[in-house]
């Protein structure tokens, strides 16, 4: 392959790689520019600017025509998943360090199990979940969601878990244990620590599913005051009188934005635990 | 002296027996969680669909009922299962098709490949999500912008939600947008083959096509058979944007399985029947998963 030859390979792969990018990125550029359009503008037109820009989708968008404004929903959002992914956190660590640290009988075929509920589908068990719930009294509130997650019921990161404390030598933590460390101490003094990056990186990704999460809050929480944002935009369209999608736009995206801020800041932490999990065993 | 030594050794052993049992200790706090949250209503699932069952009445035996009903008296229940094949072998093979094609431009070593990578990232991070949902809708509407610009480009504009015909595709579309999380796997599967197979094959001579199917394929075929698994088990769970951005029409033509197990559990409160529903798609995805297992001897390669 000669030198010319090789350039314009680059130069055609940039030019694909460029075109997608473009494609990927303008639903979602269009969508940013739409809140600050009129209703109307937004129909019926390949403009991409508004043609004075305004703030009042926001404004209109988060007051709400209903009883509750966007703080309520935003406010609400945070309750239901900032307990939910401390609480994955700490259940789902201390299964994996049970997991990979210890030699206790039916380990194997405990673990199989834990592998085997990664593809168990939600379809499937949640409606006897719901009645579950339903005789706890828990339907309508978040417990539905910090209970599961107290009790490590996310497979996915245990196993995650798993994977990244094969990875930490076992003299570290074990060496301790025979200088007279407890087994809880020698995971917090000495596992935890190292255990950082697979703690950030299953957060993230707790965070993003609860945050986005529809399907279950659409059916365990019921009451206007409780709902997350992800009810409350679903709420939005479903009204009868003329839809004010500009508003609606807006919301979303306000909904969205901290998801992608967080994105940005973790960045490293998503790509390493999509491929931590996603490797072979 | 060697007497001494067993005894330490007999002590020690001991002693670890004993500090494994406190494994167990650990590992149950996710036993309980999954006998109560996951297994117990798994059965009871599977229980609940051979009965009647409302949110109100107690679960009342009925044998098979449900499924005959569903099989011969249902007539929407072949119309979702078609609504959701069809929707799972668009997006499946779409989006791991696509990510893979990706990944492997992205593979060569151009300058700002992270930055690309995150881009394309983005609309991932938004799975699920009932913003995007909302955005597929406004787009997509008869006089929204895709329309518009078709238009202007003097190609007939097309009612995307509006027809039986179009409404499942355009929402098979917003899935495969979201491919960036499988082409970060692959992304990560290429960068662990050996250079040394690459170097080796272009001393032979070997073309480009030959190096693909030879050594690239072999290599990350774990990680795509991976990735078909779990794309599979959610796509034929799909239930947000059916939801949100078509309700299942026009004419019942995004009906899927998801939203018809909602329907009918929640809005009728027919939980059994909804059940039984669940237990299909439970096998056709237990069957589809088989029949990959099957072919994956064919063509996943492990190197341990």
């Amino acid at each position: 392959m000669t030198a010319k030859q090789r350039e314009i390979k680059t130069i055609v792969a940039y030019a694909v790689i460029i075109v997608v990018g473009i494609v990927m990125l303008f639903p979602l550029f269009w969508m940013i520019l739409a809140c600050f359009k009129t209703n109307n503008e937004i129909f019926g037109s390949l403009k991409l600017f508004p043609s004075s820009w305004s703030f009042d989708a926001f404004v209109k968008g988060w007051q709400t025509t209903g009883t509750y404004t966007y703080a309520r929903y935003f406010a609400n959002t945070f309750e239901l998943v900032v307990p939910t992914v401390i609480f994955t956190l700490i259940s789902c660590s201390l299964v994996a360090y049970g997991f990979a640290r210890f030699d206790f009988r039916g380990k194997n075929v405990l673990f199989m199990v834990l592998i085997a509920t990664l593809m168990l589908p939600n379809s499937v068990i949640i409606i006897p979940r719901y009645s579950l719930f339903n005789k706890l009294g828990w339907l309508d509130t978040y417990l539905t969601y910090w209970v599961p997650a107290l009790f490590a019921c996310y497979p996915f990161f245990v196993f995650m878990m798993v994977q990244f404390l094969r990875g930490i030598p076992r003299d570290l933590d074990e060496s301790a244990y025979m200088d007279g460390c407890g087994s809880l101490r020698c995971f917090g003094q000495i596992l935890l620590p190292l255990l950082k990056p697979a703690l950030f990186s299953a957060s993230l990704f707790q965070f993003l599913w609860t945050w986005n999460d529809f399907f279950n809050t659409n059916i365990y929480i019921n009451s206007n005051s409780k709902f997350p944002m992800s009810l409350a935009l679903r709420m939005s369209i479903d009204v009868t009188s003329a839809i004010q999608w500009n508003q609606i736009m807006a919301m979303g995206l306000v909904s969205i934005l901290p998801l992608v801020i967080l994105f940005f800041a973790g960045q490293r932490y998503f790509v390493e635990g999509i491929a931590t999990t996603g490797m072979k065993n | 002296m060697a007497n001494n030594k067993t005894g330490i050794a007999v002590q020690g052993r001991k002693h670890w027996a004993k500090r494994n049992r406190t494994g167990l200790y650990y590992v149950s706090i996710w036993l309980i969680g999954m006998a109560v949250f996951q297994l117990y209503p798994f059965i009871t699932s599977l229980y609940y669909s051979f009965t009647d069952y409302g949110i109100f009445n107690a679960p009342e035996w009925v044998g098979g009922d449900n499924y005959v009903r569903l099989f011969t008296l249902d007539t929407e229940f072949f119309n979702s299962m078609r609504a959701t094949l069809e929707y799972t072998f668009i997006t499946v093979p779409g989006k791991v098709i696509f990510a893979l094609i990706i990944a492997l431009i992205l593979n060569k070593k151009l300058k700002g490949v992270n930055w690309i990578r995150t881009i394309y990232y983005i609309p991932s991070l938004l799975s699920g999500s009932v913003a995007v949902s909302i955005l597929w809708k406004v787009l997509f509407m008869d006089d929204g912008f895709i329309n518009s610009l078709l238009s202007v480009l003097h190609i007939p504009t097309v009612a995307w939600l509006g027809s039986p015909h179009t409404a499942l595709l355009t929402i098979c579309l917003l899935e495969i947008w979201q491919f960036g999380s499988s082409m970060v796997m692959f992304l990560a599967a290429l960068k662990q083959v050996p250079t040394s197979l690459y170097e080796a094959a272009l001393i032979d001579g070997a073309k480009k096509t030959t190096i693909f199917f030879k050594i690239t394929f072999p290599m990350i075929s774990s990680v795509t058979f991976f990735n078909l698994i779990m794309q599979l088990i959610q796509a034929l769970q799909n239930f947000t944007s059916a939801f949100v951005i078509t309700n299942g029409g026009p004419s019942k033509a995004t009906y899927v399985l998801g939203l018809k197990l909602y329907t009918d559990a929640f809005r009728y409160f027919r939980m059994g029947y909804a059940c039984a529903t669940s237990w299909i798609m439970f096998a056709m995805m237990l069957v589809l998963t088989l029949i990959l297992f099957a072919t994956s001897k064919k063509w996943v390669y492990y190197d341990n």
